[in-house]
């Protein structure tokens, strides 16, 4: 029999071996359910691809065959679009928050930009749609650019002005000391120190905007006619899995896993790619 | 008399004027620096006060004294960095050239061209090859350059800074990637590039071994001949080694610097006027 | 400037012309105001969000007033709109969500940051924070073709069988509904709750822990004494931070929550969220008084997601603050 000492002893070491046991479950539940939903997708993904689905355009409801030449396009289009509308923005207001701003200023802009980031994706919709859709009388691949920018906005703001703020004063202070004007200073010197971060930046909202459906459900809407146009709907792969997916139809929900399996690969091998190149700039 | 701490500028007539606080000097002054009653501050607290000198051309003026007595903060008013720091401000006249570089219609950038900073850290454009980073202070004014004209003045900027041979072949590698002492060069390059009238050298040796060391101290006197030299140094042996004249700052009661005494560096290492100058030189303190 | 061993002499130095004094302030003032002005077109942004969105809800405001939010019924026929189920399923949903999900992400996050051995901490962790990745219309194909089947014949039988006496498992194994949307909730805020919780606790310096070990604790012990309470905050902040995550959540829960519209106990009952609402219905608002509804239906969901992440932000920034000022 364990006297009360030993029994103590005893205890505690259970309750610690028990403790890492959960914890440890914890974390492989985690990391279980994304390699059972990544290699789903994968798996049953690319039993569907084919090289029509690359080149096609889609079919109508319910028959087989078919691709997603256009919707493919129509991620491109959209993505592009919001790049042209994010990036002046999120990059300038990075470099005016951490080279202009006086602290007070930045740290309320700074604010703002992190309330943007967590609107939810739908509101944006519903909010480029009142203010593009309902004028222009007409969805269009413009006005789903545009959700997407306003989504992209905030991310590439946020991570341009950190990267701006990790290049050393040191640096900023041997450019002025070679007269040059300040901006110069800003643009020739300070942002090319920055540029990985900034691209790293850039790349993330990429990968999250390319895979966003809600924003683009009544703005861009989806086609069936293919690419119109700026100013006519577009297609997406994520709009076009979303309504395949509700489809009755056995064909539509084949396409579903194919289109999954392509913006799966875009979205992750994006993200991967970033983390990895940001990675080695560390180490 | 040697120089004083304090000198009196005349205008050609010989008179003084007692209305004007910092006259004309008509005669050719390039590579002066009259500094005349100079005070500086970080935001309320005073660094440096009431320093007057005379930075002649074509030598090399060593900044000696302890640490924490205003050197930095006294070059960096020479060329107007003081100012680029948070809640840095400055008072009093320097003249360049006749003119007063904190008159109201000066141009920082302008006056920083004219007088070029090399800083402790050697501080290379690390995403800019050699060659880049030597013709960083015309890339970045110029909107267009040929090409040949850049490698010319890559070329003589660096073997201005003795640094030519070891790099020729190397222009295009990062600048981050030479050894310490060859980025302390490189940036002397990048500064006599643009080709100032002074150079400033803030304790451009303190981060880098005894051989590198040397090397910069043999730069020094063969770059004395085209551009005046100031440099601060903590190190009293080098400030005796490669300076003309010496400046010896020290606190004052209010924790700012003061100057206490200026003169040939010869003559202030063997018979200093101050007995504090004396103390310092002989290692009573700092 | 001639140069020993009877090299190439470079061309002598050029006299330094003296340069004008031109005023260069011109030039940096433009560009800080463009940069400037930029910013601002940022800030508008959310501020015409806000503007719009109550302009354009005014329709419904009017004609319903604070009646919207308690009343049940949504009515495109009649024009007459309640947000209450919608309401009722987001913070349902949500709550499962969470429910499932804090245990599992602190539970995570304390295995990354305190027992797992060095060489699995980044890659594991990685994989974690790549679920954050993955598409929400992706997830929602999964739930509703691999999931929601395993929950109707399996979960919800079970609990249907077992735990009826609860009006929560009570009704026919729908699969689609609230529990199902929970479930991807849960899945979906993981990445987010661990992430900042990892990052609390690696705020935690580590002479707290080698104090407790010192004392002869055990590994959990000092996780349990030393580590969780300075974290507290951090952990909170992250927990709020996932309930704002799924609150805003569509694709997902759109996909497996059933489309219906009703206030029930049931889980196993098909619901709707806000967000789901406005996703499936905004393409057939024809009156004013519909699309109002939706679009205030869009303003509500907007100010919860404010609310709690502004509640979130200032206990996250509290505990990154404290761990500035620790260094």
């Amino acid at each position: 029999m364990m006297n009360l000492q030993e029994h103590g002893q005893a205890r505690r070491k259970f309750i610690n071996q028990l403790m890492l046991v959960l914890c440890g479950t914890a974390a492989a539940i985690a990391i279980l359910v994304l390699v059972l939903i990544l290699g789903y997708t994968l798996f049953k993904g690319i039993s569907y691809i084919n090289l029509n689905i690359l080149i096609q355009a889609a079919k109508p409801m319910g028959q087989a065959g078919g691709g997603m030449r256009n919707e493919i396009f129509g991620t491109l289009i959209l993505v592009l679009l919001g790049c042209v509308f994010a990036l002046p923005i999120g990059v300038l207001a990075g470099i005016y928050l951490a080279e202009f701003a006086n602290p007070r200023v930045a740290a309320t802009i700074r604010f703002t930009a992190d309330i943007l980031s967590g609107v939810p994706s739908i509101v944006v919709g519903v909010f480029v749609y009142a203010i593009m859709v309902m004028p222009m009388h007409s969805f269009s691949a413009l006005s789903g650019g545009v959700a997407l920018a306003v989504i992209m906005v905030p991310v590439v703001a946020r991570t341009a002005e950190e990267s701006l703020r990790l290049v050393p004063d040191s640096m900023r202070e041997a450019a002025l000391a070679l007269g040059i004007t300040r901006w110069r200073a800003v643009v020739g010197v300070v942002m090319p120190g920055a540029m990985t971060g900034i691209i790293t930046g850039i790349m993330l909202g990429v990968a999250r905007i390319a895979g966003e459906t809600a924003p683009l459900l009544f703005t861009a809407l989806g086609s069936s006619f293919g690419v119109q146009g700026l100013l006519k709907p577009i297609g997406s792969l994520s709009l076009i899995i979303y309504k395949d997916a509700l489809s009755p139809y056995p064909t539509d929900q084949q396409h579903a896993w194919a289109g999954a399996f392509l913006l799966v690969l875009l979205v992750l091998g994006i993200s991967i790619l970033v983390r990895w190149v940001s990675n080695r700039k560390h180490n | 008399m040697e120089d004083k701490t304090n000198i009196t500028i005349q205008n050609t007539a010989g008179e003084e004027n007692p209305n004007r606080t910092c006259l004309e000097h008509p005669e050719d002054t390039k590579g002066i620096l009259e500094v005349n009653n100079l005070s500086a501050w970080y935001g309320k607290t005073l660094a440096i006060k009431n320093i007057s000198m005379s930075i002649r051309a074509k030598t090399i003026t060593a900044i000696i004294g302890p640490s924490g007595c205003g050197k930095s903060t006294f070059i960096r008013c020479l060329n107007r960095m003081h100012e680029v720091a948070h809640g840095g401000h400055a008072e009093g006249c320097i003249m360049l050239d006749g003119r007063d570089i904190y008159a109201r219609d000066a141009d920082p950038v302008v006056i920083r061209r004219r007088i070029g900073m090399v800083f402790q850290k050697p501080a290379p454009f690390p995403m800019m090859s050699v060659f880049d980073n030597v013709a960083a202070g015309l890339k970045l004014t110029q909107f267009w350059s040929r090409h040949w004209e850049l490698e010319e003045v890559v070329e003589r900027s660096l073997r201005q800074a003795a640094l030519w041979d070891e790099v020729k072949d190397k222009l295009h590698q990062s600048g981050a990637s030479l050894s310490g002492g060859q980025q302390q060069r490189l940036c002397i390059a990048r500064a006599i590039a643009v080709q100032p009238e002074i150079i400033l050298l803030d304790e451009p040796c303190s981060a880098l071994d005894p051989a590198s060391t040397l090397k910069i101290e043999d730069l020094m006197r063969s770059l004395v001949t085209e551009y005046s030299i100031v440099i601060v140094t903590h190190n009293m042996q080098q400030a005796a080694r490669v300076s003309d004249m010496a400046g010896f700052f020290l606190a004052d009661q209010d924790r700012s610097g003061i100057l206490i005494e200026y003169g040939k560096t010869s003559q202030l290492f063997t018979n200093p006027k101050d007995k504090r100058t004396e103390d310092y030189i002989t290692g009573r303190f700092g | 400037m001639t140069r020993r061993n009877g090299e190439k002499t470079v061309s002598p130095v050029r006299p330094n012309t003296r340069l004008p004094a031109r005023h260069s302030g011109y030039s940096d003032k433009i560009f800080s105001n463009l940069t400037l002005f930029f910013t601002i077109v940022m800030v508008l942004i959310l501020a015409a969000l806000v503007f719009i969105l109550t302009k354009d809800a005014m329709p419904a405001i009017n004609k319903f007033g604070f009646a919207f939010i308690t009343n049940r019924m949504w009515n495109p026929v009649t024009d007459i709109f309640g947000a209450l189920p919608a309401i009722y399923g987001t913070l349902v949903t949500s709550l499962i969500g969470l429910l499932i999900a804090v245990p599992i992400s602190i539970g995570a996050a304390i295995y990354l940051v305190e027992l797992a051995p060095n060489w699995l901490k980044g890659p594991a962790s990685f994989i974690i924070e790549m679920l954050a990745a993955i598409p929400s219309v992706i997830i929602g194909l999964w739930g509703l073709y691999v999931m929601v089947p395993v929950v109707r014949n399996n979960i919800e039988k079970w609990l249907g069988g077992h735990l009826d006496a609860l009006p929560l498992f009570q009704g026919p194994p729908f699969g689609v509904g609230f529990l199902s949307a929970g479930l991807l909730l849960a899945i979906m805020i993981i990445p987010i709750i661990t992430a900042v919780t990892r990052d609390a606790m690696k705020a935690v310096p580590n002479e707290q822990r080698e104090a407790m070990f010192a004392l002869g604790a055990t590994r959990w012990e000092t996780i349990n004494k030393a580590v969780l309470p300075y974290c507290r905050t951090g952990m909170i902040g992250a927990v709020i931070l996932g309930l704002g995550r799924a609150f805003g959540e569509t694709m997902a829960v759109t996909m497996v929550i059933g489309n219906g519209y009703k206030l029930t106990a049931s889980l196993f009952s098909p619901g709707a969220t806000i967000a789901s609402t406005i996703a499936s219905q905004f393409g057939e608002a024809t009156t004013g008084v519909y699309t109002g509804s939706l679009i205030e239906l869009a303003l509500i969901l907007f100010g919860l997601t404010l609310i709690v992440n502004v509640i979130a932000r200032t206990l996250v920034w509290r505990m990154t603050s404290l761990k500035a000022a620790k260094k």
